[in-house]
């Protein structure tokens, strides 16, 4: 617990470890009696120490389905997600534990993700005092005070006997990333952690999570709809967007948002809103060809994206599914841009 | 029984469930009504001699000076009777309720958290232990055994009634298994026993204490109503008994008598409204979201 300070080796990652978690062609198919449903049809993600790598996409792409499989909570139909470079589907029974220490996972609703009788105290030290990281309630009051004060749930003590209700949102979602901490992980998942939040707390929130990340060393796989959130916390990292359980565009997160590719992207990008009303007047808005997003039993053959798609031209794009290759500095799925 | 021990106001779990039991009147006269009936009972004998002898002269005697409640038909003194009366039905009640409740929580939370087979395999056997029906199983008992004692009775009881609550406890806790919390501990490895226990089980402690007191009044009423039936071998002091004896000699024919059939009835009554309404403040008392309020 004493040495949970900057160590530093964690802050800069040396590139050829494996990194901490992988991804590599997960899909996950669920089946519903409407059919097949493709939540996260084939994605590769790579998350290292002290970097984080967003997820952004609109609702149902399959970003939680792709962060529940990242957490081994679910288990992908196909592929396989890497710790360290191994296969965790393959881990016997210790490996499993040290990939359940070292990968932590934040739930969207801090409401339901305390258990409603339990205090502060017990909740964040229960992780602490099975694996036998304190004994007793004197050394657990001091390790559970460390945390908090680390996630910025300050003055602690004042804390430690609160059940969840008698906590704001925030303050619950702070006990939440503090029960991930006991675990002293190397990534956080956080599926939407801070989206339940009003803006002013989740500014604060992020910035909490951000020293982690630097002072910790803890690698993030952020997940989120918003792109304002993704390119305040991940501008050092990589984002990723999703489309119908397809990376569609993943790169530097300052090229990505300043600089977007993909048409689905510059959509998204475009549909920020703008809070300065002259601006927002000269903005120009990405417009697509339909508004509906195909349904996932019956997807469009070519590109998911074509049907919608502003750049479509005739040819390979209703015929072929354009793959995820490397052009202008980043991963693209599409066509017409990777064609030059 | 665990509210007995909630002394004067202090800090920590027990006060703030004294508190709970304090704040609603209803509730706070059935405590106090609980503990009435618990004092005569099992304080009472202390103070009242337990030679009560058969006197011939004093058949149905009248209320008096010397006998508070008359006399029985044996010419006993009905007063006596009644305060060492309580004792059993009290602790057949008590030691039937914690059988049925703990194979009922134990069985319901390992069939609603492990499901598979086990749970299936644990479904059969409620629906086969529903199928029995008690009394006949008291009556083929008693007529093998005449001296069945009362611990005997209560594991029988015990034995036969849990599969109701044990039902509605797995329902329960397949609810609550998918609740995010209980991720949340699976995500910190705390292993099955260790949620079971203590993210699980705490979360239904007001629904299960309330089921207990209730188990608790279900088999009072079920061994007074075998006293009743004369299942149960007529040795001891006992208030069922004192009702089926009432029964037997046509008390209720008999002004005078009426003391002696009307006294256990209420005694057994007070008891069981104490119970019931302090169930009511329980749920309050028992559960943190309800205790502030």
């Amino acid at each position: 617990m004493t040495d949970r300070t900057a160590n530093p080796d964690h802050a800069e990652p040396r590139p050829d470890e494996p990194p901490v978690l992988a991804l590599r062609g997960v899909r996950q198919v669920f089946d519903t009696p409407r059919g097949d449903v493709p939540a996260v049809a084939g994605v590769d993600l790579e998350v290292r120490r002290g970097q984080v790598l967003c997820l952004v996409g609109e609702s149902g792409c399959g970003k939680t389905t792709t962060a529940r499989m990242a957490a081994a909570l679910a288990g992908p139909t196909s592929g396989s997600v890497l710790f360290r470079g191994r296969d965790v589907a393959e881990m016997d029974r210790k490996e499993r534990a040290a990939f359940r220490h070292s990968v932590q996972y934040i739930h969207q609703d801090p409401y339901a993700s305390l258990n409603p009788v339990r205090t502060v105290l017990s909740t964040v030290s229960a992780g602490l005092r099975r694996h036998g990281a304190v004994r007793g309630r004197r050394e657990a009051r001091r390790a559970v005070t460390e945390l908090l004060e680390r996630v910025d749930l300050t003055p602690a003590e004042d804390y430690l006997d609160k059940y969840p209700h008698q906590m704001s949102g925030g303050q619950r979602q702070r006990v939440a990333v503090a029960r991930a901490l006991a675990m002293n992980p190397e990534v956080i998942i956080a599926d939407e952690s801070t989206s339940m939040l009003d803006v002013s707390i989740r500014v604060s929130l992020l910035n909490t999570l951000g020293r982690l990340r630097d002072e910790l060393g803890v690698g993030f796989l952020f997940i989120t709809h918003d792109l304002a959130v993704a390119k305040y916390f991940a501008w050092r990292g990589e984002i990723a967007v999703m489309y119908l359980g397809r990376v569609v565009e993943h790169g530097p997160t300052p090229q990505v948002v300043n600089d977007p590719q993909h048409p689905y992207t510059r959509a998204l990008v475009s549909a920020v809103c703008e809070p300065d009303p002259d601006l927002a007047g000269t903005r120009e808005r990405v417009r697509l060809r339909s508004d509906d997003i195909p349904d996932l039993t019956a997807l469009p053959p070519g590109c998911d994206f074509h049907p919608r798609c502003p750049s479509y031209v005739q040819g390979s794009c209703d015929t072929e599914r354009p793959p995820l290759v490397r052009s202008h500095d980043r991963l693209l799925a599409c066509h017409v841009l990777t064609r030059g | 029984m665990a509210v007995t021990t909630a002394s004067p106001p202090a800090a920590g779990v027990w006060g703030s469930i004294w508190q709970g039991i304090t704040r609603s009147t209803s509730g706070f006269v059935g405590l106090c009504l609980v503990l009435g009936v618990l004092l005569f009972s099992f304080v009472g004998p202390l103070f009242v001699d337990p030679h009560n002898p058969t006197d011939v002269t004093r058949i149905w005697g009248p209320m008096s000076s010397e006998h508070w409640l008359g006399t029985n038909h044996e010419g006993k003194d009905t007063l006596t009777q009644l305060v060492l009366g309580g004792r059993e039905p009290i602790w057949v009640g008590v030691t039937a309720a914690l059988i049925t409740v703990a194979i009922a929580v134990v069985l319901g939370a390992v069939a609603g958290y492990v499901r598979g087979r086990v749970d299936h395999f644990l479904l059969q056997l409620t629906d086969i232990t529903m199928t029995i029906p008690f009394i006949v199983l008291m009556l083929v008992i008693a007529s093998f055994y005449r001296t069945s004692s009362p611990l005997v009775v209560s594991f029988i009881i015990g034995l036969v009634t849990w599969p109701y609550l044990m039902r509605s406890i797995r329902a329960q806790v397949l609810t609550l298994k998918e609740r995010e919390f209980i991720e949340a501990a699976r995500l910190q490895d705390l292993g099955t026993a260790r949620i079971l226990l203590i993210e699980v089980l705490p979360n239904m402690a007001g629904y299960i204490f309330i089921n207990f007191i209730i188990a608790i009044t279900n088999a009072i009423y079920a061994v007074v109503g075998m006293y009743l039936l004369g299942l149960l071998p007529s040795t001891a002091d006992n208030w069922g008994l004192m009702i089926q004896q009432a029964w037997d000699n046509n008390a209720f024919l008999l002004p005078q008598a009426a003391p002696f059939l009307v006294a256990p009835m209420v005694m057994i009554m007070l008891f069981q409204i104490g119970l019931v309404t302090m169930t009511r403040s329980l749920e309050q008392a028992l559960n943190p979201r309800l205790r502030d309020r």
